[in-house]
Parts: C-alpha cells; sequence; structure tokens
C-alpha cells in the first residue's frame, strides 16, 4: 500500500508544485494549478489502507475498504477554497482473516447495521508546502461527527486524473470505538492512495 | 502453620488449594459464557482477556502448588479411611495437581496458535509473549478443542471431588473436610487428636 520511494516518485514530485503552485506555470511541461483545477470524481482503483498498531509490536490489525464514493474540486485561484467529500461503506471493510472483518462489522466497531456509512466533509484547506497540504473536516462516524486532520501529498498528475497519498491519524474512542484498547492503539493510521477522474 | 503436619494442611496448602479451586471454577463459567452465549462483542473481547489474565493467574499458582506438592509431605489419611479410599483420594488428587497445569498450559497454545495473533497483555501491565507453536487454522481448532475437552473434564473431576469432601462431612462426619478449611496448628493438631480418641461421640451419631 505504500508507494515507493522511487525515482519515478522523485519525478512527479517534483512535478508537484505545479499543481499545487498558485504561481503561474513558467515551462510548457509544468501543469499549473489553473490546469489541474476542476472537479474530479474519486476512482474505484483508490486505496483505502488503515492500519492499528498492537502492544508489544508485531502485525496489529490492518484492512482496507473496497467500496466508497466522492469528489472533490480544486479551485483556480486560491487552494485553500478546494473541497473533498469522501463516503465509505464500512460493510466492505477488507482484512486478513473473515473472523476480524465480521468483529469490525459487528456493533462492537462499525455497527453497519445501524450506520451504513463513514462519511468526511472537508472544511478547509490550507496548502503547506509545494506539493503537500493539510485538509480538515468534519468525520462522522457511529453517528459522531469530529473535526479531522489528513495530510495530502501529490504525487502523480496529468491531463484526466490526478493522484495523492492522504495519511490521518484517527483516535477511535472518541467515536464510541474503543473496544480493544490498549491491546491495540486508540489511533488507527489511514495511508490512502486517493485518485481522481476529471468529470 | 505455613507447612504441613502429619495430621492436617498447613496455611500455604490451604490458600493455594482454596485460590486455585476459585480460580478454576470462576474461569470456567467465563470461558463458557465468553465461548458459548450470545453476548455483545465488545464485551466478549474484553472477557476473554479477562479470561487470559485470570488464567496465566491460575497457571502460576498451579506450578507453585506442584512444586508445594512434591516438597512438603502429606498429611496421614483421615482416620477410617478404608486404603481403597486413600488410593482413590490420592490419585484423583494427583490428576487435579496434573490438570491444573495442563488445561491453562493448552489456553496459552489456543492464544499461540491463532492466526488472530491477539497478544496476551496481563492485566494490561505486561506482555505475556506466545508460546514457540506455528499459527495456523488447524493448530488453532485442534487446541481449542484440547482446552476445552480437558476444561470440562476438570469440572467433571472436580464435581466428584467436591461431592467426596461433602460426603465425609455430612455423611461420614470426619475430618476430611475440616483439614481443609483450618490450619492445622501444634495445638489445634493435640486437640483433634483428642476428639478421635473420644470416639464416644462417633459411635452414639452413627
Ligand atoms: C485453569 C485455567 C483455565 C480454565 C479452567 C479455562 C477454562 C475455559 C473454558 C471452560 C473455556 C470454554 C471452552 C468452550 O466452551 O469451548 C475456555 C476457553 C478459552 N480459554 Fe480458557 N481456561 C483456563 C485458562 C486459560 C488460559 C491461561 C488461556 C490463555 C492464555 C485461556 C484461553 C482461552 C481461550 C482463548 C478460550 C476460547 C477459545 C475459543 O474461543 O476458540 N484459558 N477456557
Ligand atoms: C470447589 C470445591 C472443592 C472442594 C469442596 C474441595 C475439597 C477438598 C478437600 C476437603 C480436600 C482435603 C482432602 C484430604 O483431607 O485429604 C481437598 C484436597 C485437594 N483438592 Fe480440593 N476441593 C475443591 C476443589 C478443588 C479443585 C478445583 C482442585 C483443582 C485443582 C482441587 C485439588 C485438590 C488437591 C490436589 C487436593 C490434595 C491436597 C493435598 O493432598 O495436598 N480441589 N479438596
Amino acid at each position: 500500500m505504500m508507494i515507493p520511494r522511487g525515482q519515478t516518485i522523485r519525478a512527479i514530485v517534483s512535478f508537484a508544485l505545479l499543481a499545487f503552485s498558485a504561481a503561474p506555470a513558467t515551462g510548457a511541461r509544468a501543469p499549473a494549478l489553473a490546469d489541474a483545477a476542476g472537479n474530479y470524481r474519486i476512482a474505484s482503483s483508490s486505496v483505502i489502507h488503515f492500519s492499528i498498531a498492537q502492544v508489544g509490536g508485531g502485525g496489529g490489525i490492518a484492512g482496507n475498504f473496497a467500496k466508497f464514493s466522492g469528489g472533490f474540486r480544486l479551485d483556480r485561484d486560491n487552494i485553500g477554497r478546494s473541497s473533498v467529500e469522501f463516503t465509505l461503506y464500512p460493510e466492505s471493510v477488507r482484512s486478513s482473516e473473515r473472523r476480524i472483518e465480521n468483529f469490525l462489522r459487528s456493533s462492537a466497531v462499525f455497527d453497519t447495521a445501524n450506520y451504513k456509512t463513514v462519511t468526511f466533509r472537508s472544511t478547509s484547506v490550507t496548502q503547506t508546502g509545494p506539493d503537500t497540504a493539510t485538509v480538515e473536516g468534519t468525520l462522522t462516524a457511529r453517528g459522531k461527527a469530529r473535526k479531522e486532520r489528513f495530510a495530502v501529498t501529490l504525487t502523480d498528475w496529468n491531463r484526466r486524473s490526478i493522484s495523492f497519498t492522504i495519511r490521518g491519524s484517527i483516535r477511535r474512542s472518541p467515536y464510541g470505538i474503543d473496544v480493544g484498547t490498549p491491546i491495540y492503539s486508540n489511533v488507527v493510521e489511514f495511508d490512502m492512495n486517493i485518485r481522481g477522474l476529471r468529470r | 502453620m505455613l507447612r504441613n503436619s502429619d495430621s492436617g494442611f498447613g496455611s500455604a496448602t490451604i490458600v493455594l488449594h482454596w485460590t486455585i479451586a476459585v480460580l478454576i471454577l470462576g474461569l470456567t463459567l467465563l470461558g463458557f459464557i465468553m465461548r458459548r452465549t450470545e453476548i455483545d462483542p465488545a464485551l466478549q473481547f474484553s472477557l476473554y482477556q479477562w479470561h487470559k489474565s485470570f488464567g496465566f493467574t491460575a497457571l502460576g499458582l498451579a506450578i507453585l502448588r506442584t512444586a508445594w506438592w512434591f516438597i512438603e509431605r502429606s498429611p496421614a489419611p483421615v482416620a477410617g479411611l478404608g486404603p481403597l479410599e486413600h488410593i482413590a483420594a490420592r490419585m484423583a488428587h494427583s490428576v487435579l495437581i496434573l490438570l491444573a497445569l495442563v488445561v491453562p498450559l493448552a489456553g496459552w497454545a489456543v492464544v499461540s496458535a491463532s492466526t488472530l495473533n491477539i497478544p496476551s497483555f496481563y492485566f494490561n501491565a505486561i506482555v505475556i509473549p506466545h508460546l514457540p507453536l506455528a499459527q495456523s487454522e488447524t493448530s488453532e481448532a485442534f487446541w481449542t478443542f484440547a482446552h476445552a475437552l480437558l476444561a470440562y473434564l476438570t469440572l467433571g473431576l472436580v464435581v466428584l471431588h467436591a461431592a467426596a469432601a461433602l460426603y465425609h462431612h455430612s455423611i461420614r462426619r470426619d475430618e476430611v473436610l475440616v483439614r481443609m478449611l483450618r490450619p492445622s496448628f501444634g495445638l489445634r493438631r493435640s486437640r483433634t487428636l483428642d476428639a478421635h480418641e473420644n470416639d464416644d461421640t462417633a459411635v452414639e451419631r452413627k
């Protein structure tokens, strides 16, 4: 799930600014925000990966969500006015084995019988570097809405699509999901590869 | 006192016996509830962890108990016990000593062989490592079965053992149960002996 830090990535990162920089493009090859601006639909090829550390080290719990939907808008003039909305269906959780998946669906964790979705709606976007930004917004899970923050890094860009890695550390107890602590960490690490397809 | 005497158990034996007895009966009930009844999955997870922590406690005490059993002399059988009864009791006690070790070891094997690889965090204080067993579905299933079978076998034997103790106390009216309740002090020992010498009362009751 991790993006390998290889040459390709370095090459892409050098583009990076490109999409996010408010400065006008100088070269023909440099995509500017103006070029990247637009509306995107989140592609199903995106990967929503999560992991939870366990006491004493070792595997912990990891998995991903197969079903989700959403989109984002990159503002032409001001990256800060961009927005994202995202919905995932915890019923589609995948992990190393069925018992874990069923436990995650149960009333102990996502309680999918009563709460079909987990949603995120951005409230602010702040650029933090040439190819990085912070997105703040409201995460709603099990009927509880809280402000959370994710770190976004641009990884790839072309005329039709744009890709980011998005990382966030979410404390689960405020959502009423403290089961298994302290054996399993209260912090869920999200590591996502989001690909947007231009609408 | 602490040590057993010829005629009775010392407080070390008595405290170990009853602590282990309470733990084993409690763990059996807990094991049954957490595994065989419809309960909230979050509660179930916690109960499993409590079961493991108390189970390890039972294992630690059972190891002490076994060592003590080998080091310490056993009191002479209660007066009026036939040789066959004595052998049967002795055998039952040996098997109980063994099961008190094997049952929690099998439980530890379940946790170690499980593909879930859930750490044992003893009372949320110390991580107890897994036994060096390969983790696989078949191995986990085997140890789960062995642990359950041995645990319920132990329960069966304990029921017989307790019934025998109650039989001795209520029907035979001998010292068997009482001497596992009251430590034998030097003083009390002579009194107990007196009571035995003065058999008239016992005869009267019969
Ligand atoms: C003397 C101590 C113990 C007793 C009497 C005991 C008893 C039991 C009983 C009666 C069950 C339910 C079996 C069933 O109905 O299938 C059970 C399950 C279990 N015990 Fe123990 N146990 C003891 C120690 C331990 C220890 C030390 C551990 C682990 C460290 C352990 C781990 C487990 C696990 C994981 C299960 C559930 C197995 C499963 O769901 O597949 N037990 N135990
Ligand atoms: C819960 C009900 C129980 C009762 C009423 C009970 C009662 C007794 C009594 C009265 C004795 C003394 C026998 C004698 O005077 O020689 C005894 C001994 C013994 N009991 Fe239990 N017991 C119970 C549970 C257990 C359990 C759960 C174990 C499990 C491991 C156990 C293991 C033993 C052993 C090994 C001895 C022999 C002690 C020795 O000779 O050092 N008992 N029990």
